[in-house]
């Protein structure tokens, strides 16, 4: 029977491209949104903790505390807190990518090599000088790596945001009444494609920004 | 008359008899139905939580064990078996618990096998991973020594691979607590069903929600502290890891 929701499946998509393009983008947007609202927490606080070699238990606490979160509980207190809607799924989001985010970025930053940041400073940049053109690029590849873990994170929660009318892929899976199991799954495979085209896309620009910085020869 | 209302379709507003001022206006943390909803329905779906965590765990440890080992003996085999975690890991936990509707119905069985599924993928890797990082030298000096090949494993490889176990076990046991929430999309079990419940309630239940999605989050937090505890005290050499 489980075959038989795969065959549906392909049976579904290409019945319900348009839908399924539509809910997908949902799905993408409600993610992007969380992502960039996480980023713009997540990364002066590590970039800044991170040079100053302080707050190691803050960043592996706030990483473990992220991965401890039970999103429904999130969502559900969203709900109670904002209402039902993009926003409370959206915060609940952001709660979870901040963490990798931010414990990536602080540890990308942190574990650069203290004689390359000396000679810096020993050449008269100043502090921000040091953050921007030595320890930011010299931490590119795992700030990426902490960014497409949270991508990849986000973008399979957000489809428990469709139980609560938060819209995207989740939502044809969670009304399988309408929909019927192929509709579920082919729903579920839509997802799980964004997560690795997401993941794919993350990762080449991790290699590009590793290989940039090799030492030339 | 009271504690009495008929089972028409859909959650009902439970009948408090005489319910307080808090609860007519649906204040945020009404500690009258607290005193008095504990034992019918946020005990019960705490204990429940706790038991699907445990028992797809424990399966799972016991499931990923023997395929490290498969894996860590045969390396060919590693690849396709770490894959194979992977895509079951990839596999949203709303479509697979319904994916296995067909086969095991509404049951805790369906909801117990895709959460032992999500485990093996945190778990494979983190034992295979325990495993393969004893040093090389150290591999040499027991075979110097004179142990077999299963002496070798037994009392070098494994036990130098219990931290990255344990660690395995922290994430693993952590991240089913947070998936099993989704497991009242199809069964009345564990501290989604309350969540789910009040968001059903035509005016938003905040006390049920607050109080169940708050006691989701303390038990993640205890297991995870917990576990990080078990952690260091059991192997006391990786104190600074």
């Amino acid at each position: 029977m489980v075959a038989s929701a795969f065959v549906d499946a392909f049976r579904f998509m290409p019945n319900h491209v348009s839908l399924l393009l539509d809910k997908a983008g949902e799905t993408a947007e409600l993610a992007f949104v969380a992502l960039a609202i996480a980023l713009l927490i997540a990364l002066p606080l590590g970039l800044w903790l991170g040079h100053r070699h302080r707050g190691l238990l803050l960043a592996l606490g706030v990483s473990s505390l992220g991965r401890s979160l039970p999103s429904v509980a999130l969502i559900g207190l969203g709900i109670g807190i904002l209402g039902v809607g993009f926003w409370n799924n959206t915060v609940a989001l952001v709660v979870l990518a901040i963490p990798p985010i931010l414990t990536n970025t602080y540890f990308a930053v942190e574990g650069v090599d203290r004689d390359a940041v000396e000679a810096a400073r020993g050449m008269g940049l100043t502090e921000a000088q040091i953050l921007t053109r030595i320890e930011l690029p010299l931490g590119l590849p795992l700030l990426l790596a902490g960014l497409r873990i949270a991508a990849v994170f986000v973008i399979a929660t957000a489809t428990i945001a469709g139980i609560f009318g938060g819209g995207g892929l989740g939502d044809i899976m969670a009304r399988q009444i309408t929909y019927g199991l192929g509709g579920v799954f082919a729903a579920a495979l839509w997802v799980a494609g964004l997560a690795l085209l997401t993941a794919a896309a993350l990762a080449l620009a991790q290699r590009a920004a590793s290989r940039r910085m090799a030492p030339r020869t | 008359m009271t504690g009495w209302h008929s089972a028409g379709g859909g959650p009902v507003i439970p009948d408090f008899g005489q319910p307080s001022a808090c609860l007519k206006q649906n204040g945020w943390f009404c500690t009258d139905w607290m005193s008095k909803h504990w034992g019918d329905v946020l005990q019960p779906a705490l204990v429940q939580h706790i038991q699907l965590t445990v028992i797809a765990v424990g399966i799972g440890f016991g499931i990923a064990f023997l395929l490290a080992l498969v894996g860590f003996r045969w390396r060919f085999l590693d690849a396709p078996l770490g894959g194979f975690t992977d895509l079951l890991y990839t596999i949203p936990s709303l479509a697979l618990f319904q994916l296995l509707v067909p086969l095991t119905g509404l049951t805790v069985t369906t909801v117990e096998i895709a959460l032992t599924s999500y485990t093996l993928f945190i778990l494979y890797r983190n034992i295979v991973a325990g495993l393969r990082a004893v040093p090389a030298e150290v591999l040499e000096s027991a075979r110097g020594m004179g142990l077999t090949r299963r002496q070798t494993f037994f009392r070098v490889e494994l036990p130098l691979a219990v931290p990255a176990i344990l660690a395995g076990l922290r994430i693993a046991t952590v991240a089913t607590i947070s998936i099993a929430t989704v497991a009242a999309f199809l069964i009345q079990d564990g501290l989604g069903h309350p969540i789910f419940d009040a968001i059903e309630t035509p005016d938003l239940f905040k006390t049920e929600l607050l109080a169940s999605g708050g006691l989701a989050i303390l038990l993640a937090l205890t297991a995870d502290g917990l576990l990080a505890y078990a952690q260091r005290a059991l192997t006391p050499w990786s104190r600074l890891r």
